[in-house]
């Protein structure tokens, strides 16, 4: 923007030091949602930087507390639309710690095994967006074409594209349906040659290279001090992932590895992204391959909702069927902290219970959260230009951030 | 070693270097469903967790929360989520505090990741935070009234 100068003898120290303050969002396309960023420019370089959240607040929380147990799963999907099944995980396994509840080993590993579908999910997107942000068009096409084949590998399991709901406390919400065997394997069999081709678009790329590369530096005591979670600190070097350190869903009966990087830019997180996407596909193979038999609900007639056959052949599972659908159940008194590997970071579901059907207090440690607030460590002192790329490189949801 | 009153408590190890640490600053604690849980009085609450992270390897603050417990009293608890990544493992902090103004000391001293988590807290429960930096509402807009995550604010209705 041209400067007007009022005088042509003012000293030239002056104008150089005159900053401009920039709005960005809250509907910016390159926000992914509702962030607004105010910047302090001096000339290209960001002096300040302030985002401002809080536009997508939809008072979940307070939600969790006036519903039931199992309806409140519903809430999950909403907050983290983009991984709306690893919500879906954190919060039943959170309650069923509550409850002391076992888990049919069919029901894990399905659970595993959708989860992570989801975490291709977001990956897609997010490598199809962070792409179309900084200028490669093409890879949007491509990443959208796997995308669609995941969301119909999610609508035949559950009925919903997007807002699943697939896990329930206690187990799966239907039976899985007849032929998903051979539609995940079709998958599952061309996905890495799939992955092959984002890479071939990008990872050589001298423009995706020169516009990623040494941008958006953080250095890994910042983000540990900052709360940053998830891809951020692999690709900083950190070897972190609640899969391995704190397994859940018996994720250790799994053989994968955990992409690290050392360089700590947007193109380190890129390729730890990229790597994990091969990583899941790995684990969706051994989940396909050896998926157990049995049940894949738990044995629990007080909380899990019984057959449609025997609910309407005896009588003990109609009249459970009716306390539940109509009181739903309690839950003993307690609080649990149960923490996941979202495709984001580490979610995490505090849960407090005082005995009732309803849950006394839910609080959600998103990953989005705590990433986004280390924005202005990562954007200040850098070019207004970098700023997109930075944020792009954190994978923020919105709703996952304000809830 | 923790004090008389508490012997009963089953508060691990972390709970007795923290009592060998300051022996005034626990409260209580519980060891449950594998997670251990320390309460501290309010006013130890920034040297305690000075001493959980540099001391006892504690790097990581992941949540910082409230719970309401209206109509008890003390009404509010403070609740921090903190994790050890040497250690691989988990502790929670709790500190109640009274209905009637409800003020603890702000930890974005020890961790700087507790100034948007201490905001989210003050904005939704009402507390305040004693030397925060920037003690701003974040979720709800700024001229907001009330504190919606407190039990005595409806969950429906429209003002007018």
């Amino acid at each position: 923007m041209p400067v007007e100068l009022e005088n042509e003898a003012q000293p030239q120290e002056q104008t150089r030091r005159r900053s401009m303050v920039l709005n960005m969002g809250p509907q910016h396309p390159s926000t992914h949602g509702v962030l607004r960023l105010l910047m302090e420019l001096d000339g290209e370089i960001i002096v300040k930087c302030q985002p401002d959240i809080g536009y997508l607040h939809t008072g979940i929380e307070k939600e969790f507390e006036v519903k039931p147990y199992q309806q409140a799963v519903t809430l999950t999907d909403r907050v983290d639309y983009l991984a709306p099944l690893s919500n879906n995980l954190c919060y039943c396994l959170s309650v069923e710690k509550l409850l002391g509840m076992e888990i049919p080993p069919q029901a894990q590993w399905m659970r595993v095994m959708l989860t992570e579908f989801t975490r291709l999910n977001s990956h897609l997107v997010w490598l199809a967006t962070h792409a179309i942000d900084i200028g490669a068009m093409s890879v949007f096409l491509y990443c959208f074409r796997e995308r669609e084949e995941i969301l119909r590998i999610f609508e035949m399991f559950s009925g919903q594209r997007m807002m699943t709901s697939y896990f329930r406390i206690g187990g799966l919400a239907l039976e899985p349906p007849r032929g998903w065997h051979q539609r995940v394997k079709k998958f599952i069999d061309v996905f890495p040659s799939r992955v092959d081709e984002y890479e071939n678009l990008l990872t050589n790329n001298p423009i995706w290279i020169g516009r990623t590369q040494g941008v958006g530096f953080i250095s890994l005591d910042d983000m540990l001090d900052l709360g940053v979670t998830g891809p951020m600190l692999r690709a900083a070097g950190l070897k972190i992932d609640a899969r391995k350190s704190e397994p859940y869903s018996s994720y250790e009966k799994f053989d994968f590895e955990v992409p690290t990087r050392t360089e700590n830019d947007v193109y380190s997180r890129y390729l730890v992204r990229v790597e994990e996407m091969r990583q899941s596909a790995r684990i969706i193979r051994q989940a396909m391959d050896g998926m157990p038999d049995g049940p894949w609900k738990a044995d629990s007639p007080h909380v899990v909702l019984p057959d449609r056959e025997k609910m309407k052949t005896q009588m003990e599972a109609l009249i459970y069927h009716f306390k539940i659908v109509t009181e739903g159940f309690r839950v003993p008194e307690g609080e649990v902290f149960q923490v996941i590997e979202s495709p984001r970071g580490e979610l995490g579901y505090y849960v407090v219970s005082d005995g009732t059907k309803m849950a006394y207090r839910v609080h959600m440690r998103t990953p989005s959260f705590g990433n986004l607030q280390s924005t202005p460590r990562m954007v200040e002192g850098t070019l207004i230009a970098d700023v997109i790329a930075g944020i792009g490189s954190m994978d923020f949801v919105l709703g996952d951030t304000d809830r | 070693m923790l004090p008389e009153n508490l012997r009963s408590l089953d508060v691990g190890e972390v709970g007795a270097v923290v009592a060998a640490f300051d022996a005034d600053a626990i409260t209580g604690g519980r060891f449950d469903r594998n997670e251990l849980t320390i309460e501290i009085a309010s006013a130890k609450i920034v040297s305690v967790c000075g001493f959980l992270k540099y001391d006892q390897k504690f790097v990581r603050l992941s949540t910082v929360t409230g719970v309401d417990r209206y109509p008890a009293e003390p009404r509010f608890e403070v609740v921090y989520h903190l994790h050890s990544i040497e250690r691989n493992q988990r502790l929670r902090v709790k500190c109640r505090l009274p209905g009637t103004d409800p003020v603890i000391e702000s930890v974005t001293s020890v961790w700087r990741s507790a100034n948007w988590y201490e905001r989210e807290t003050f904005d939704l429960f009402g507390i305040r935070f004693l030397n925060h930096p920037d003690l701003r509402r974040i979720m709800m807009p700024d001229d907001w009234d009330g504190h919606p995550l407190r039990k005595d604010y409806p969950i429906t209705g429209s003002r007018i």
